[in-house]
């Protein structure tokens, strides 16, 4: 039983800061950085007058919003969309693959048009309600399926009952993108666009089609690379003083706690690899505000294990009982204390995830998830390697878990206060 | 136990709490914020040096004329490089003398360059996206009270929530009053105190509600009891507040210059937070326990 133990728990421990050592860099590097943090891509466009438009503030200011929907609609986290000068906007999107593909999108005008056989404009984008890709079940082409305005829809009733047997033209920005022949008249106010290569094709149809075509042309004049929006030399100095604020907490547990210390310190690391995994997995982008939630979610794995040892404490010093059933107690006045204050920061974190916006929502998941895996560590993880260590007989005095360290009252005071 | 009345001296807390907000509002009325350039927009300069060069040296540069929080960015074909000869800089808006005297300083300490591009920038955060922050904050702090008020009471969820509002004033006040920058991570700084806050109160509350069920007859002393929870669970808010503060205070000491608000502003939340759990947050539920009494008694001699 006692060696069991104490094997059990040296397999647990040199796995878990195996793990560490091993995984943490290669982790923390291949999560997926903002722009703050890695850097980039820097485009900037150029309007252009043109016979149909002018380009003057209004237009300009419009263009910015169009951008800011396109590129949340591709899904890029917390990109810089600024404008620059009379007619320049400057995209900066975070450290992307394959920033072609997204800049042909981002750049497009998208002006949707629908015309007869004579050349007759009679749709235009404005008359769309919304734009979806799908793949169409029979024939497996990809497509974009539209959904008309209630004027969109009469207006292309009116078109298809017009030109049963001929053949009508949807065009993007001067281009066919289909021709298709009119069997029968069209009255649902539905459409779809056929014809795309693939289904990211479609979607990013669908992207521009959605957010609407730009009041004037662009040009995208220069893109490049560039480093995070934090500086380099920042960054670096910032890992350093985040390197020494985590060497600085794993030192306090040890010398307050001893050996619940250092079992918290291990089930800290097993936490830190956790939740690197965790984020890695669901392919988050981390930035600076992220990191703010990871730092706030460490202090909260640390704030339960020192809730637990604070009742372990208590339990041994006020109510004299036994190492053994002093830890158990412990673990057991913690859970609702951890359970209730955790709970009321997650609750916080969702509401900020499901609501907010960009750098609101980088925060609060790696709050929220960090804090729902500080709380599953300290009360599984923590438990478990203590508890292994008190039953190997490693160390039997009480001071070697922290059960004597400093309290602020005394049993008296217990009695006084009844 | 230390005998120190806590609960008792709670007019006190709020008057201090109450000056050092009025003061702060006073500050934010009176000489508003310092908004970085993500809220005021600023001026893009685009350098090609002679020879690559590293941020740090343009930052020491920039220094001079307390530039060195500005965005300064190296570009070319790999995003990872640490010398380049191309650099970007966004900046505060510029007096033209000071202008000229900050870029040919730069030629001096850096290195001869060529100016590329030289213009104005607009802000990259809207309104859209503090009004959406602000609306997220108000209903999560509605469903904390709701969710306290299920597991303890809602006096504990209210005041919970208002301790959390003092530390945000107390770090908005600061702010005005220093006119450190207020930039897009400030945003983030001030959610996590908001999650700080929140958790170091309810921890309190809960040895409170303990104690009530445990040790506490009818009629007996409310600021004993509070202050025996205070001092109960005293050494746990120390030392959570002290790790905190380690890797803020080392993010404050070593790391950037561009992250040196953000751990300000996070320094002066946990410091408020800690205090307010304390002094602030306990002792205003005791007022509404109080009331909530006094209001019972009245109904009671009515009848």
């Amino acid at each position: 039983m006692r060696k069991d133990s104490l094997l059990k728990l040296i397999v647990c421990v040199v796995a878990i800061v195996g793990i560490f050592l091993a995984f943490v860099q290669p982790l923390a590097n291949s999560i997926r950085q903002g722009l703050d943090l890695q850097g980039g891509t820097h485009v900037v466009l150029e309007a252009e007058d043109t016979d149909i438009a002018q380009v003057n503030d209004d237009a300009m200011n419009r263009v910015v919003t169009i951008m800011e929907k396109r590129v949340n609609a591709l899904g890029l986290t917390e990109p810089i969309i600024q404008r620059e000068g009379e007619r320049r906007v400057i995209i900066e999107l975070p450290g992307v693959k394959d920033p072609d593909a997204a800049i042909k999108t981002i750049g497009k005008t998208a002006m949707l048009e629908f015309k007869d056989e004579e050349g007759n404009t009679v749709l235009t984008g404005t008359d769309l309600k919304d734009a979806q890709a799908a793949t169409n079940q029979q024939n497996g082409q990809n497509v974009v399926n539209l959904e008309f305005t209630d004027e969109g829809a009469k207006k292309f009733a009116d078109l298809t009952t017009k030109n049963v047997g001929r053949t009508i033209a949807i065009l993007l920005d001067g281009e066919v993108l289909t021709a298709p022949n009119v069997r029968e008249p069209i009255l649902g106010g539905k459409a779809e666009i056929s014809g795309q290569k693939s289904l990211d094709e479609a979607q990013n149809l669908a992207v521009v089609l959605r957010s609407g075509a730009l009041p004037v042309k662009v040009n995208i004049i220069e893109t490049r690379t560039v480093g995070p929006s934090l500086g380099q030399d920042s960054k670096d100095k910032s890992e350093f003083a985040f390197a020494v604020g985590i060497g600085a907490v794993l030192l306090f547990m040890l010398l307050f706690y001893r050996m619940s210390g250092f079992i918290a310190d291990v089930a800290l690391m097993a936490y830190t690899v956790m939740l690197l995994a965790l984020l890695w997995a669901l392919d988050a982008t981390l930035t600076l505000p992220g990191v703010a939630g990871i730092i706030l979610s460490i202090g909260m794995a640390v704030d339960a294990n020192v809730l637990i040892f604070e009742h372990f404490k208590e339990e041994y010093q006020i109510q004299g009982k036994t190492l053994r059933l002093s830890m158990d107690a412990g673990f057991k006045r913690a859970f609702t204390t951890i359970f209730d204050s955790n709970i009321t920061t997650i609750i916080a974190a969702g509401v900020l995830f499901f609501l907010g916006t960009g750098t609101i929502r980088g925060f609060a998941i790696t709050l929220g998830l960090g804090t729902l895996l500080s709380m599953f560590t300290a009360i599984t993880l923590t438990q478990f390697m203590l508890k292994l260590m008190i039953a190997s007989k490693l160390f039997t005095s009480p001071g070697a878990y922290g059960a004597s360290g400093f309290m602020l009252w005394k049993k008296e005071d217990l009695k006084r206060n009844a | 136990m230390p005998k120190f009345d806590i609960s008792g001296h709670r007019k006190w807390w709020f008057l201090l709490s109450s000056i050092i907000i009025i003061a702060g509002i006073v500050c934010m009325v009176v000489r508003g914020f310092n908004f970085g350039i993500d809220f005021t927009g600023g001026t893009i300069i685009d350098l090609k040096f002679d020879q690559p060069v590293t941020i740090a040296d343009v930052r020491t540069s920039l220094g001079k004329y307390g530039l060195d929080g500005s965005t300064i960015q190296l570009s070319g074909a790999q995003s990872d490089v640490t010398a380049s000869e191309d650099v970007m800089i966004r900046t505060t808006d510029l007096e033209e003398d000071q202008r000229k005297e900050v870029m040919a300083t730069l030629k001096d300490d850096v290195g001869n360059y060529t100016v590329l591009r030289e213009e104005k920038v607009g802000a990259t955060i809207g309104g859209e996206l503090i009004t959406n922050a602000v609306e997220a904050l108000l209903i999560s702090w509605a469903l904390i009270i709701v969710y306290v008020a299920y597991r303890f009471e809602w006096k504990f969820g209210v005041a919970a929530v208002l301790a959390l509002v003092h530390d945000i004033l107390v770090v908005l006040g600061v702010f005005a009053l220093t006119q450190r920058q207020i930039d897009s991570s400030f945003i983030a700084a001030l959610l996590t105190i908001v999650g700080y806050s929140i958790n170091d109160t309810i921890v309190i509350f809960d040895r409170i509600r303990e104690n009530l069920k445990l040790h506490f007859r009818r009629g007996g002393d409310v600021d004993v009891l509070v202050n025996t929870s205070i001092y109960q669970t005293l050494t746990r808010s120390l030392y959570t507040v002290f790790t905190v503060m380690f890797t803020t205070l080392a993010l404050y000491f070593f790391g950037g210059e561009t992250t040196k608000d953000f751990a300000f502003a996070l320094l002066v939340g946990f410091g408020s937070g800690c205090y307010s759990s304390i002094f602030i947050a306990s002792p205003l539920w005791v007022t509404f326990r109080g009331w909530a009494e006094k209001k019972h008694a009245a109904k009671v001699a009515a009848k």
